[in-house]
């Protein structure tokens, strides 16, 4: 049933019902079509506003592709059956809200230190707590890094659109399963419930990547030992016959608890950091717009980059020097690539949905060296082109008056 | 010395013999479980390749977890039973069997269980009572008996245990059974059994605890404990005449149910079918 082997049927499959073309359709949607065409053919979930179309998705075409949907009782039964499902060999795949996300924190961390690949989408909602349950927002950027206790790397990813949903879903897989870790999609409420048309791709364009396995007897001995010098251990399965043991305590390259060893503890976590830190460039992702010459940067994620980039469009009209950055990877976070940038500019502006987060990891990278200031909404209702702009308009006028005195 | 003792014994060949000796303490009734599931194994012929052992957090779900030479998955508290139904649905063919406690499986992890029983997924669940959480110093547990004495309720538990296995039969799963460890015969044969049966199968073993649960209640030995199983277990087919004041305080053992049931996995595997059919997926060939 592993897509892995069965690609022919599998991209017959695909070509049959979701032939290459225009849709019309939600980011939710997207992100759901994104996973099957990566390969992923097993799905946990649990209904929360306002993902639940991911899981209504999955569940009516999983089947169609030989795949396995299954509703668990709640959300922390739902990341702990993908763990389970990933380790006898499938893509595996959950999505969640504010309130689950927290609930899966726990089992997020094990996945984590068990160098489980899968994929935890988060349409990410008004919050603290129930919040505004179908408004959107942009207020999980640090629980996604630090949502889940101890030291640990991870991977978020997070779209600006219906189209951009469905690529950086399959990016999320082929990152998960390249480097065995959990990856994060912080999707929002407002771009999961857009409605906007998207090209779907012959199965055949999209770059489908698979786990390492291991390639012998004695390389599956050690589920958790960097036996290619790469950092990351090939995967031993479940049902092999490798008598693999997997646990959420510190444990040794052969799999084995090791709780008392301080240097063992320290050499499997620094590992874990190294092995992202390691492949940084691969992993991160930005897009830049109208940077070469701009005096004001706006650094932008996810449904804020959108109108962002609007606002700097009409700012360029107005004859402001003004250019946009997007982190498409969020975490790691492309600090040093702003870095860069602010050597050139006069100011930073990030606008975001919520009272300043991707601002402080701004913050962290430039110093004092350039102005930081935030444009910040919540509500559930998105920032506007005007808003935005009012912002671009009201800096440069100031910088002017600067350059005045 | 050890190893002899290790080749002396015939289920040793089941165990992972780096990870030996156990963490258990002398007098548990941990050792016992492991016995009696290695040798459900053993006259099964069931080939540990075939099989995959989930367990959670606490001594018992240490029982299998790392001793038992099979793929392990050690979990966290409560949720192995989540984590065996992705497990199950991956490898349907496969023997998968979760082994825990009465803290992890239905106090914490309660909810799963009730809900893996109502799927009826193929699924067996060992659960080890010992009416106490052990390994974090003996607290109150959810089956600890009323006006028991525990760390965390030191006058008397004011509090009613939960009746796992009648409650994991109302849930509808397909096989539940209640030992001791006093039972040892019995248990192997349920195990087996619960093996055996298509569809979510738990064994409930009670369990001593002498270091934690037994020393407190005026049982500090093990031999205590099971004498006190021995007096207090009712077979299933007496418990049916008796009235509820005659049953309080009493371990009902035997087989609880024993029926068919659609499997979970089985359905997911023929509802791919179906859709396959209604929407004529099919292979062109096979047209």
């Amino acid at each position: 049933m592993i897509i892995r082997g069965d690609e022919p049927e599998q991209i017959r499959l695909l070509k049959k019902l979701y032939p290459k073309g225009n849709y019309f359709m939600q980011g939710d949607e997207a992100i759901a079509y994104g996973a099957l065409f990566a390969g992923c053919r097993f799905y946990a979930g649990y209904p929360i506003t306002p993902a639940s179309e991911i899981a209504e998705t999955m569940a009516r075409e999983l089947p169609k592709l030989k795949g396995y949907y299954i509703q668990m009782e709640d959300e922390i039964g739902s990341i702990a059956a993908v763990v389970g499902a990933s380790w006898t060999g499938f893509k595996s795949m959950t999505a969640t809200s504010g309130p689950g996300f927290s609930l899966m924190q726990e089992n997020l961390g094990y996945a984590i230190f068990t160098e489980t690949p899968l994929v935890l989408v988060d349409v990410q909602r008004s919050g603290p707590s129930t919040g505004q349950a179908t408004k959107g927002a942009q207020g999980d950027f640090f629980q996604a890094r630090w949502g889940t206790h101890g030291d640990h790397p991870i991977i978020a990813i997070s779209p600006t659109s219906v189209e951009d949903s469905f690529w950086e879903t399959i990016r999320a897989f082929s990152l998960s399963e390249k480097f065995r870790i959990p990856v994060l999609v912080l999707a929002d409420g407002i771009i999961g419930h857009t409605r906007e048309q998207i090209k779907i791709p012959d199965p055949e364009e999209v770059e489908i990547v698979y786990r390492k396995l291991p390639t012998s007897d004695e390389e599956a001995k050690y589920p958790f030992g960097d036996v290619h010098g790469d950092l990351i251990p090939p995967m031993p399965l479940f049902g092999h016959g490798y008598f693999t043991h997997v646990t959420g305590s510190t444990h040794k390259e052969n799999g084995l608890r090791d709780v008392y060893t301080p240097e063992v503890h320290d050499r499997l976590v620094r590992r874990l950091h190294k092995k992202i830190e390691l492949h940084k460039t691969e992993i991160q992702k930005w897009e830049e717009y109208y940077i070469e010459d701009a005096e004001i940067l706006l650094v932008s994620w996810g449904v804020s980059a959108r109108p962002s980039l609007g606002a700097v469009m009409k700012g360029r009209k107005k004859g402001i020097k003004v250019g946009l950055f997007v982190p498409k990877t969020v975490h790691p976070f492309p600090g040093e690539r702003i870095k860069e940038l602010s050597k050139n500019v006069q100011l930073i502006i990030v606008p975001e949905m919520n009272l300043g987060q991707v601002i402080l990891e701004v913050q962290r990278f430039v110093r004092d060296e350039v102005p930081v200031i935030g444009v910040n909404k919540i509500g559930g209702v998105p920032l506007t082109v005007e808003e935005i702009l009012k912002e671009i308009e009201s800096s440069a006028e100031r910088s002017r008056h600067r350059s005045a005195d | 010395m050890a190893k002899e003792i290790y080749t002396k014994y015939k289920m040793a060949k089941y165990l992972r013999k780096e990870a030996l000796p156990t963490a258990l303490c002398p007098g548990c009734g941990g050792g016992t479980v492991l016995n009696a599931f290695a040798n459900a194994i053993d006259q099964l012929g069931i080939d540990p390749r075939d099989l995959v052992v989930v367990s959670g957090i606490g001594c018992s779900a240490w029982i299998a977890s790392p001793y038992f030479l099979a793929d392990t998955l050690h979990t966290t508290h409560g949720r192995a039973i989540a984590y065996a139904t992705g497990v199950k649905v991956g490898l349907p063919d496969k023997k998968v069997v979760v082994i825990s406690g009465d803290g992890d499986l239905a106090g914490i992890g309660g909810n799963h269980l009730i809900h893996a029983a109502r799927r009826n997924i193929d699924i067996t669940v060992i659960l080890v009572n010992n009416f106490i959480y052990g390994m974090t110093g003996g607290q109150v547990a959810p089956t600890t008996p009323f006006g028991a004495i525990t760390t965390t309720s030191p006058y008397r538990n004011v509090e009613h245990p939960l009746n796992i296995a009648e409650t994991v039969t109302s849930a509808g799963a397909s096989y539940v059974a209640r030992w001791t460890t006093f039972h040892v015969y019995q248990l192997i044969e349920s195990i087996k059994r619960a093996l055996s049966v298509k569809g979510f199968a738990l064994v409930e073993a009670i369990s001593q605890c002498p270091v934690q649960f037994g020393r407190r209640n005026r049982m500090k030995t093990p031999t205590e404990m099971l004498r006190w199983f021995q007096k207090n277990s009712v077979p299933i087919s007496k418990a049916r005449n008796m009235s509820p004041d005659e049953l309080e305080g009493k371990i009902v053992v035997g087989e609880l149910v024993n029926r068919e049931k659609p499997e979970f996995t089985e359905e997911l595997n023929s509802l791919i079918e179906e859709v396959s059919k209604h929407y004529g997926l099919g292979d062109n060939n096979a047209d």
